[in-house]
Protein backbone atom coordinates (compact mmCIF):
# COMPACT_ATOMS: atom_id res chain seq x y z
CA UNK A 1 0.00 0.00 0.00
CA UNK A 2 2.88 2.39 0.80
CA UNK A 3 4.93 1.71 -1.71
CA UNK A 4 1.68 2.26 -4.82
CA UNK A 5 1.26 5.82 -2.62
CA UNK A 6 5.20 6.42 -2.99
CA UNK A 7 4.88 5.64 -6.81
CA UNK A 8 2.03 8.11 -6.69
CA UNK A 9 3.55 10.24 -5.25
CA UNK A 10 6.82 10.04 -7.50
CA UNK A 11 4.32 9.81 -10.66
CA UNK A 12 2.92 13.29 -9.04
CA UNK A 13 6.12 15.22 -8.80
CA UNK A 14 8.05 13.88 -12.14
CA UNK A 15 5.03 16.51 -13.36
CA UNK A 16 6.88 19.58 -12.25
CA UNK A 17 10.28 18.40 -12.12
CA UNK A 18 12.42 19.85 -15.08
CA UNK A 19 13.64 17.18 -17.21
CA UNK A 20 17.58 19.04 -16.00
CA UNK A 21 16.91 17.83 -12.79
CA UNK A 22 17.00 14.26 -13.60
CA UNK A 23 19.08 12.57 -10.81
CA UNK A 24 21.16 9.43 -12.18
CA UNK A 25 22.97 8.07 -8.83
CA UNK A 26 26.02 5.58 -9.08
CA UNK A 27 25.57 3.00 -6.19
CA UNK A 28 26.85 -0.05 -4.95
CA UNK A 29 28.98 -2.15 -2.59
CA UNK A 30 32.73 -0.82 -2.12
CA UNK A 31 35.09 -0.93 -4.17
CA UNK A 32 33.10 -1.51 -7.13
CA UNK A 33 34.37 1.37 -9.21
CA UNK A 34 30.93 3.33 -8.67
CA UNK A 35 34.18 6.96 -8.42
CA UNK A 36 35.84 5.54 -11.64
CA UNK A 37 32.90 5.24 -13.59
CA UNK A 38 31.61 8.56 -12.43
CA UNK A 39 35.07 9.76 -13.79
CA UNK A 40 35.32 8.09 -16.61
CA UNK A 41 31.31 10.08 -17.65
CA UNK A 42 32.78 13.10 -16.54
CA UNK A 43 35.62 13.06 -19.18
CA UNK A 44 33.44 11.54 -22.20
CA UNK A 45 30.99 14.47 -21.81
CA UNK A 46 33.16 17.40 -19.55
CA UNK A 47 36.49 16.61 -21.04
CA UNK A 48 39.90 15.61 -19.80
CA UNK A 49 40.11 18.17 -16.96
CA UNK A 50 37.00 16.87 -15.22
CA UNK A 51 36.92 14.25 -12.76
CA UNK A 52 34.61 13.29 -10.00
CA UNK A 53 36.12 12.67 -6.99
CA UNK A 54 39.93 10.59 -5.71
CA UNK A 55 39.78 6.81 -6.71
CA UNK A 56 42.05 4.16 -4.35
CA UNK A 57 42.26 0.56 -4.01
CA UNK A 58 41.48 0.97 -0.63
CA UNK A 59 37.78 0.82 0.25
CA UNK A 60 35.67 3.72 0.98
CA UNK A 61 37.56 6.26 -0.28
CA UNK A 62 34.25 8.32 -1.41
CA UNK A 63 32.84 8.69 1.88
CA UNK A 64 30.42 11.45 0.79
CA UNK A 65 27.41 11.95 -2.04
CA UNK A 66 29.24 13.83 -4.46
CA UNK A 67 26.51 15.68 -7.42
CA UNK A 68 27.87 16.59 -11.12
CA UNK A 69 25.21 19.03 -12.07
CA UNK A 70 24.34 19.28 -15.66
CA UNK A 71 25.69 16.70 -17.90
CA UNK A 72 24.31 16.21 -21.50
CA UNK A 73 24.81 12.60 -22.74
CA UNK A 74 24.11 12.44 -26.70
CA UNK A 75 23.15 9.13 -27.91
CA UNK A 76 22.76 8.43 -31.57
CA UNK A 77 20.62 11.75 -31.76
CA UNK A 78 18.85 11.00 -28.51
CA UNK A 79 19.86 13.28 -25.70
CA UNK A 80 19.84 13.10 -22.31
CA UNK A 81 20.22 15.86 -19.11
CA UNK A 82 20.70 14.17 -15.54
CA UNK A 83 23.04 15.32 -12.80
CA UNK A 84 24.86 13.11 -12.13
CA UNK A 85 24.95 11.40 -8.30
CA UNK A 86 28.18 9.20 -6.97
CA UNK A 87 27.44 7.85 -3.74
CA UNK A 88 30.10 6.15 -1.13
CA UNK A 89 29.79 2.32 -1.11
CA UNK A 90 27.05 0.52 1.08
CA UNK A 91 28.31 -2.31 3.35
CA UNK A 92 26.79 -3.90 6.43
CA UNK A 93 30.25 -3.66 8.66
CA UNK A 94 33.09 -0.97 8.72
CA UNK A 95 35.99 -1.95 10.82
CA UNK A 96 38.54 0.33 11.06
CA UNK A 97 41.47 -2.18 11.58
CA UNK A 98 40.83 -3.35 8.18
CA UNK A 99 42.70 -0.37 7.04
CA UNK A 100 45.55 -0.56 9.60
CA UNK A 101 46.26 -3.66 7.52
CA UNK A 102 46.97 -1.17 4.09
CA UNK A 103 49.31 0.83 6.10
CA UNK A 104 46.90 3.55 7.25
CA UNK A 105 47.88 5.05 11.15
CA UNK A 106 45.43 4.53 13.83
CA UNK A 107 43.94 8.03 14.12
CA UNK A 108 43.77 8.37 10.02
CA UNK A 109 42.19 4.30 10.00
CA UNK A 110 39.49 5.65 12.79
CA UNK A 111 38.48 8.89 11.04
CA UNK A 112 37.96 7.01 7.73
CA UNK A 113 35.96 4.63 9.78
CA UNK A 114 33.46 6.96 11.34
CA UNK A 115 33.40 8.89 7.92
CA UNK A 116 32.52 5.87 5.92
CA UNK A 117 30.09 4.72 7.89
CA UNK A 118 28.17 8.09 7.78
CA UNK A 119 28.77 7.69 4.04
CA UNK A 120 26.70 4.60 3.98
CA UNK A 121 23.89 6.72 5.89
CA UNK A 122 23.83 9.00 3.55
CA UNK A 123 23.63 7.14 0.39
CA UNK A 124 20.84 5.17 2.07
CA UNK A 125 19.14 8.90 2.57
CA UNK A 126 19.73 9.70 -0.83
CA UNK A 127 17.91 6.31 -2.65
CA UNK A 128 14.69 8.40 -2.39
CA UNK A 129 15.86 10.95 -4.50
CA UNK A 130 17.16 8.93 -7.30
CA UNK A 131 15.30 9.15 -10.60
CA UNK A 132 17.58 6.32 -12.59
CA UNK A 133 20.52 4.19 -11.05
CA UNK A 134 23.17 2.38 -12.42
CA UNK A 135 24.35 -0.59 -9.67
CA UNK A 136 28.32 -0.81 -10.26
CA UNK A 137 29.22 -4.15 -9.60
CA UNK A 138 32.80 -5.61 -9.30
CA UNK A 139 32.29 -7.84 -11.97
CA UNK A 140 35.20 -10.38 -10.13
CA UNK A 141 33.35 -11.14 -7.01
CA UNK A 142 30.21 -12.93 -6.07
CA UNK A 143 27.16 -11.01 -6.79
CA UNK A 144 24.97 -13.08 -4.58
CA UNK A 145 26.14 -10.95 -1.54
CA UNK A 146 23.25 -9.15 0.53
CA UNK A 147 23.93 -5.67 0.28
CA UNK A 148 23.38 -6.17 -3.81
CA UNK A 149 20.18 -7.76 -3.34
CA UNK A 150 19.29 -4.77 -0.43
CA UNK A 151 20.00 -2.55 -2.98
CA UNK A 152 18.41 -3.48 -5.64
CA UNK A 153 15.05 -4.69 -3.48
CA UNK A 154 15.21 -0.87 -2.16
CA UNK A 155 15.27 0.26 -6.11
CA UNK A 156 12.71 -1.87 -6.71
CA UNK A 157 10.69 -1.22 -4.15
CA UNK A 158 10.99 2.42 -5.09
CA UNK A 159 10.25 1.46 -8.95
CA UNK A 160 13.39 3.24 -9.98
CA UNK A 161 14.91 2.00 -13.39
CA UNK A 162 18.08 0.14 -12.67
CA UNK A 163 20.92 -0.05 -14.87
CA UNK A 164 23.66 -2.81 -13.91
CA UNK A 165 27.38 -2.17 -14.65
CA UNK A 166 29.33 -5.10 -14.53
CA UNK A 167 32.44 -3.67 -13.91
CA UNK A 168 36.28 -4.48 -14.08
CA UNK A 169 35.81 -7.21 -17.38
CA UNK A 170 39.59 -6.01 -17.94
CA UNK A 171 40.75 -8.93 -15.52
CA UNK A 172 40.67 -12.47 -16.42
CA UNK A 173 38.68 -13.36 -13.28
CA UNK A 174 35.72 -11.59 -14.13
CA UNK A 175 32.14 -13.24 -14.85
CA UNK A 176 29.44 -11.42 -16.18
CA UNK A 177 27.44 -14.34 -16.59
CA UNK A 178 27.05 -14.53 -13.16
CA UNK A 179 25.61 -11.75 -12.51
CA UNK A 180 23.68 -12.04 -15.01
CA UNK A 181 21.88 -15.06 -13.53
CA UNK A 182 21.53 -13.64 -10.43
CA UNK A 183 19.98 -10.61 -11.65
CA UNK A 184 17.92 -11.71 -15.00
CA UNK A 185 14.93 -8.99 -14.64
CA UNK A 186 17.82 -6.20 -14.93
CA UNK A 187 19.92 -4.94 -17.60
CA UNK A 188 23.84 -6.04 -17.70
CA UNK A 189 26.62 -4.07 -19.47
CA UNK A 190 30.13 -5.70 -19.10
CA UNK A 191 32.22 -2.55 -18.84
CA UNK A 192 35.84 -1.22 -17.40
CA UNK A 193 35.69 2.19 -16.07
CA UNK A 194 39.48 2.29 -15.90
CA UNK A 195 39.96 1.38 -19.59
CA UNK A 196 36.82 2.81 -21.04
CA UNK A 197 35.76 -0.83 -22.35
CA UNK A 198 31.80 -0.45 -23.36
CA UNK A 199 31.08 2.84 -22.13
CA UNK A 200 28.99 3.42 -25.19
CA UNK A 201 27.17 0.34 -25.20
CA UNK A 202 26.86 1.63 -21.42
CA UNK A 203 25.48 5.09 -22.92
CA UNK A 204 22.90 3.03 -24.96
CA UNK A 205 21.42 1.87 -22.64
CA UNK A 206 21.99 4.64 -20.60
CA UNK A 207 19.92 6.72 -22.70
CA UNK A 208 17.19 4.09 -22.77
CA UNK A 209 16.78 3.87 -18.46
CA UNK A 210 17.07 7.86 -18.20
CA UNK A 211 14.93 8.47 -20.83
CA UNK A 212 12.54 5.90 -19.40
CA UNK B 1 31.31 -20.71 21.61
CA UNK B 2 29.12 -19.56 19.36
CA UNK B 3 25.54 -19.11 20.11
CA UNK B 4 22.81 -18.96 17.40
CA UNK B 5 19.21 -17.69 18.16
CA UNK B 6 16.12 -19.10 16.11
CA UNK B 7 13.18 -16.24 16.11
CA UNK B 8 9.96 -16.83 15.13
CA UNK B 9 8.36 -14.57 12.55
CA UNK B 10 5.17 -13.99 15.49
CA UNK B 11 8.43 -12.86 17.68
CA UNK B 12 8.47 -9.34 14.94
CA UNK B 13 5.13 -9.56 13.45
CA UNK B 14 3.49 -6.57 15.49
CA UNK B 15 6.51 -4.72 16.16
CA UNK B 16 7.03 -1.43 14.02
CA UNK B 17 9.85 -1.56 11.77
CA UNK B 18 11.91 0.59 13.69
CA UNK B 19 11.21 -1.92 16.75
CA UNK B 20 11.85 -5.08 14.34
CA UNK B 21 15.46 -3.69 13.48
CA UNK B 22 15.94 -2.31 17.02
CA UNK B 23 15.12 -6.07 18.26
CA UNK B 24 17.27 -7.78 15.71
CA UNK B 25 20.29 -5.34 16.73
CA UNK B 26 20.05 -5.84 20.24
CA UNK B 27 21.02 -9.54 19.54
CA UNK B 28 23.73 -8.99 17.09
CA UNK B 29 25.06 -6.22 19.55
CA UNK B 30 25.14 -9.21 22.31
CA UNK B 31 27.67 -11.31 20.04
CA UNK B 32 24.71 -13.59 18.99
CA UNK B 33 23.39 -14.82 15.28
CA UNK B 34 19.97 -14.21 14.62
CA UNK B 35 18.01 -17.23 12.41
CA UNK B 36 14.93 -15.33 11.66
CA UNK B 37 11.98 -16.58 9.90
CA UNK B 38 10.87 -15.14 6.94
CA UNK B 39 12.79 -11.75 6.27
CA UNK B 40 12.20 -8.05 6.41
CA UNK B 41 11.11 -5.88 3.73
CA UNK B 42 13.69 -4.31 1.51
CA UNK B 43 13.37 -0.68 2.91
CA UNK B 44 13.90 -2.44 6.50
CA UNK B 45 17.12 -4.16 4.94
CA UNK B 46 18.38 -0.55 4.60
CA UNK B 47 17.02 0.65 7.52
CA UNK B 48 18.76 -2.49 9.29
CA UNK B 49 22.50 -1.21 7.62
CA UNK B 50 21.43 2.38 8.29
CA UNK B 51 20.93 1.72 12.56
CA UNK B 52 24.13 -0.65 12.15
CA UNK B 53 26.68 2.19 10.59
CA UNK B 54 25.23 4.56 13.67
CA UNK B 55 26.15 2.01 16.21
CA UNK B 56 29.59 1.13 15.01
CA UNK B 57 32.28 1.39 17.51
CA UNK B 58 35.37 -0.19 18.71
CA UNK B 59 33.37 -3.67 20.02
CA UNK B 60 30.56 -3.36 17.22
CA UNK B 61 32.21 -3.52 14.06
CA UNK B 62 28.78 -4.05 12.38
CA UNK B 63 26.42 -7.13 10.62
CA UNK B 64 26.74 -9.76 8.38
CA UNK B 65 23.32 -10.54 6.90
CA UNK B 66 21.96 -12.89 4.34
CA UNK B 67 18.58 -13.79 3.04
CA UNK B 68 17.34 -16.63 1.63
CA UNK B 69 14.19 -17.07 -0.02
CA UNK B 70 12.07 -20.10 -2.15
CA UNK B 71 13.55 -21.01 -4.82
CA UNK B 72 10.66 -19.60 -7.19
CA UNK B 73 8.19 -17.86 -6.33
CA UNK B 74 4.73 -19.23 -7.40
CA UNK B 75 2.74 -17.72 -9.81
CA UNK B 76 -1.07 -17.73 -10.30
CA UNK B 77 -3.72 -18.16 -7.60
CA UNK B 78 -1.77 -20.66 -5.36
CA UNK B 79 1.04 -18.07 -5.32
CA UNK B 80 -1.58 -15.50 -4.61
CA UNK B 81 -2.83 -16.82 -1.95
CA UNK B 82 0.54 -17.96 -0.43
CA UNK B 83 2.02 -14.55 -0.43
CA UNK B 84 -1.09 -13.04 1.39
CA UNK B 85 -1.59 -15.44 4.07
CA UNK B 86 2.59 -15.85 4.41
CA UNK B 87 3.97 -13.02 2.10
CA UNK B 88 7.06 -11.89 4.49
CA UNK B 89 7.27 -15.30 6.57
CA UNK B 90 8.42 -16.62 3.74
CA UNK B 91 12.18 -18.06 3.82
CA UNK B 92 15.47 -17.44 5.97
CA UNK B 93 17.17 -14.36 7.35
CA UNK B 94 20.60 -14.70 9.08
CA UNK B 95 22.26 -11.80 10.75
CA UNK B 96 25.13 -12.14 13.07
CA UNK B 97 27.84 -9.49 14.24
CA UNK B 98 30.77 -9.17 12.36
CA UNK B 99 32.99 -9.94 15.17
CA UNK B 100 31.62 -12.84 15.50
CA UNK B 101 30.88 -13.85 11.84
CA UNK B 102 33.73 -13.60 8.77
CA UNK B 103 31.58 -14.11 6.29
CA UNK B 104 28.26 -15.33 5.13
CA UNK B 105 27.68 -16.91 1.05
CA UNK B 106 24.97 -17.26 -0.24
CA UNK B 107 23.77 -18.84 -3.27
CA UNK B 108 20.09 -19.13 -4.21
CA UNK B 109 19.43 -22.41 -2.47
CA UNK B 110 22.03 -22.23 0.42
CA UNK B 111 23.97 -20.09 3.21
CA UNK B 112 27.41 -21.17 4.15
CA UNK B 113 27.92 -19.33 7.22
CA UNK B 114 31.94 -18.72 8.00
CA UNK B 115 32.88 -17.30 11.72
CA UNK B 116 36.03 -15.84 12.88
CA UNK B 117 38.34 -18.14 15.37
CA UNK B 118 38.38 -16.70 18.64
CA UNK B 119 41.31 -16.61 20.19
CA UNK B 120 42.17 -16.67 23.69
CA UNK B 121 45.02 -15.44 25.48
CA UNK B 122 46.58 -17.71 27.39
CA UNK B 123 46.75 -17.09 31.63
CA UNK B 124 49.81 -16.83 32.71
Amino acid sequence: MISVLRRMFRGFLSIFRSKKDIKLGLYGPPNGGKTTLANAICKDILGDDFEQGIVSRIAHETRSVEVRDKMELDVEGRTISFNLVDTPGIATKIDYEDFLKVGMQEKQAKKRAKEATKGVIESIKWLDDMDSVVVVLDATRDPYSQVNITILGNLAARDIPVLIAANKVDLKRANIKRIKAAFPQYPVVGISAKYGNNLDIMYKELVNLVGK
Amino acid sequence: MVTIQFMPYTEIEDLTSVGRIRKLLNIAKDNKIVLLQGRLKAEEEAELIQATMEEINKDFKGIELAVIEPKEKEGGFKGFFTNLFLGDRLGMTVIGPATVVKSIKRNPNKIELLTKEIRKRKKR
